[in-house]
């Protein structure tokens, strides 16, 4: 089993968003970058993959050089080796013509990545990646087992869920349950430091879209408390006031 | 010159999300002169068609093959392809949803379309074309310029308030090449709630977490929701801890939800979890911690016991 892991650095979970430049830059100071954390449940899918069935997982980022701790963290948890395709991110297409470019070479079995990425939420990378090499795609997936060829499903949808039978190789958007994220252990952080990560130059510049300037939401104004004991006042604003029920 | 729009229909009827993403295409074609054009895949009754006009579409092209009738990503990304090249169509609405979204990323591939998802406002062509998009899960905006011909705008729950008018349009059949590889994809089973109002596409939201204690206890959320007419949703541990189904979970990692009322009852308000509910038009927070992180992000608070205060609003709207 070969398996491609395609993984994003993005700011932390918990990072004030702030700007700079005239509103047009994220001001990145002090901001913390970690795996995207829909692909860290790919990656923990991938390495337990790897772990049943043996083979290889290597994790591809399309990024540049500061994306290396992250990259250096996913080889702690159990890739075997890394690529990072040395440009910016611009946008989706951009990213998944390198995606494309590198799975061409290496014919994977599968290759996984987060449903979508936690700052810009496209949430497209998989299926452009998919049309690109012609093969199914399929997202977001919370149950993935391998049976031989074949790779059984569970995707889910809105209100449930539905099972699903595809044979390989797939591209896959996951999220959890998919599986437990892993946390490195010390073996691992020693090892990823010997493990070989490729830089390479993109190729291609496509890009479809520009961010020309960004926004913050506006603030909520001030939260009317109600007293508990009189509840049901708030029933009355929703509908006299708030005017939403 | 066109707007496409890609309607879906859900047990023969079309989604009300669809009906926004339709008066939203329409309003498009009005920026940029032209008309809008619905195209709607399965067998779907004639009457939901002609509600494709009310809602501002001029044409629906019904692709009505019954392979189409289970939502399938790949198949309907060729079909939709196909509609756009024959209606030359430069821009394509759809509403985010679970097949929408994977139909979406096909086609942005197949058309080579810059695709600017949770998109939020109607796009500015004063110059160009550009689009205000929702990113980090709602906690900043992006102005967006789509350079490429073809343009694919998802567009969020509650961008723009449909009118309905007397309008109708032209319903015209629309037989599309379908093709094997596209259903190398096999459903095997699918399981999903009937009869619930489902939770993306719900107005209203009450949503519990870790401060109803255990699953047992969901029966005071389920009763307000269902006085309501609500949609129930949890917090990531409750879903974790298999309390509720998975698709109930809202937040960063979650569904991102913008119902007109979110109502957050034993939540505490994490950062991750305000993410994907920050956009709801009104937010209502019961805790009985009066220093719950939640408040500050809330419209309306009762520092209080869900186990006394649900109860209580149930029967508040049972009154009304
Ligand atoms: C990478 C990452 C991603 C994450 N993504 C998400 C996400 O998508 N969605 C999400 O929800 N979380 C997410 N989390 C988890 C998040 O950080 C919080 O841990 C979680 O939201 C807390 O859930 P909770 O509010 O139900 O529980 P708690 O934080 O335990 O809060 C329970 C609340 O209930 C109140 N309470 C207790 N008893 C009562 C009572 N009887 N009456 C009234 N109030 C009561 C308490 O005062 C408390 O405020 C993520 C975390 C990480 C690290």
């Amino acid at each position: 089993m070969k398996i491609l892991v395609c993984v994003t650095s993005v700011p932390d979970t918990i990072t004030k968003i702030t700007l700079t430049d005239n509103n047009t830059k994220l001001n990145k100071a002090g901001v913390q970058f970690i795996t995207g954390p829909y692909d860290d449940y790919a990656l923990s899918r991938a390495v337990e993959l790897k772990e049943q069935l043996g083979g290889t997982v290597t994790v591809l980022n399309v990024g540049e050089s500061d994306a290396d701790p992250v990259i250096r963290k996913c080889l702690a948890i159990g890739a075997d080796d890394a690529i990072r395709v040395n440009a910016e991110p611009t946008d989706a297409y951009f990213v998944a013509e390198q995606i494309a470019a590198i799975a061409k070479e290496n014919s994977y079995d599968l290759i996984l990545m987060g449903r979508e990425s936690i700052d810009y939420n496209g949430g497209q990378v998989h299926g452009i990646v998919g049309e690109m090499l012609g093969l199914p795609s399929i997202s977001p997936v919370m149950k993935l087992a391998i049976d031989g060829s074949t790779a059984k499903i569970t995707r889910e949808i809105e209100g449930g869920h539905e099972e699903l039978e595809a044979g390989l190789p797939l591209v896959l958007g996951c999220q959890e349950p998919i599986a437990e994220w892993k946390i490195p252990n010390m073996r691992g952080i020693m090892s990823a430091r010997t493990k070989p990560l490729k830089v390479v130059e993109p190729t291609g510049k496509d890009t479809l879209t520009h961010i020309a300037n960004y926004e913050l939401p506006p603030a909520r104004g001030a939260c009317k408390m109600i007293p508990a004991s009189e509840a049901e006042t708030l029933i009355k604003l929703l509908r006299t006031e708030a005017k939403v029920i | 010159m066109s707007v496409l729009i890609f309607a879906e229909l859900d047990e023969g009827a079309l989604k009300k999300s669809s009906l926004e993403a339709i008066y939203y295409g329409s309003k498009v074609a009005a920026l940029t002169g032209t008309s809008a054009t619905a195209i709607v895949l399965g067998e779907g009754k004639a009457d939901e068609l002609a509600k494709a006009g009310r809602f501002g579409a001029t044409k629906v092209l019904h692709a009505s093959d019954a392979q189409l009738n289970e939502g399938n990503a790949m198949a309907y990304a060729s079909v939709v392809a196909e509609a756009a090249n024959q209606e030359g169509a430069d821009v394509i609405v759809l509403a985010k949803s679970s097949l929408a979204d994977s139909m979406a990323a096909r086609l942005a591939g197949k058309l080579k379309a810059g695709l600017a998802a949770n998109v939020i406002e109607l796009p500015d062509v004063s110059s160009g074309f550009r689009v205000k998009r929702s990113i980090f899960t709602g906690k900043a905006f992006a102005f967006t310029e789509l350079t490429a011909e073809k343009k694919i705008l998802a567009i969020k729950k509650n961008t723009i308030t449909p009118e309905e008018t007397e309008a109708t349009a032209t319903v015209e059949a629309f037989k599309p090449a379908l093709n094997d590889t596209d259903f190398a994809v096999k459903v095997t089973n699918v399981e999903k709630a009937s009869g619930d109002i489902l939770l993306p596409e719900a107005d209203l939201v009450v949503s519990a977490g870790r401060g109803l204690k255990g699953p047992e206890n969901w029966g005071i959320v389920e009763d307000l929701a269902k006085a309501l007419h609500a949609a129930t949703a949890c917090s990531k541990p409750v879903s974790d801890l298999d309390w509720r189904p998975h698709h109930e979970h809202v937040g960063q990692t979650g569904i991102k939800i913008s119902p007109n009322l979110y109502m957050a009852c034993g939540i505490s308000g994490a950062i991750q979890h305000l993410a994907g509910v920050n956009s709801s038009k009104v937010i209502v927070v019961i805790n009985k911690d009066p220093e719950a992180p939640f408040f500050k992000s809330a419209d309306y608070g009762i520092v209080g016991d869900v186990f006394e205060v649900l109860p209580r609003l149930t029967k508040a709207v049972q009154e009304l």
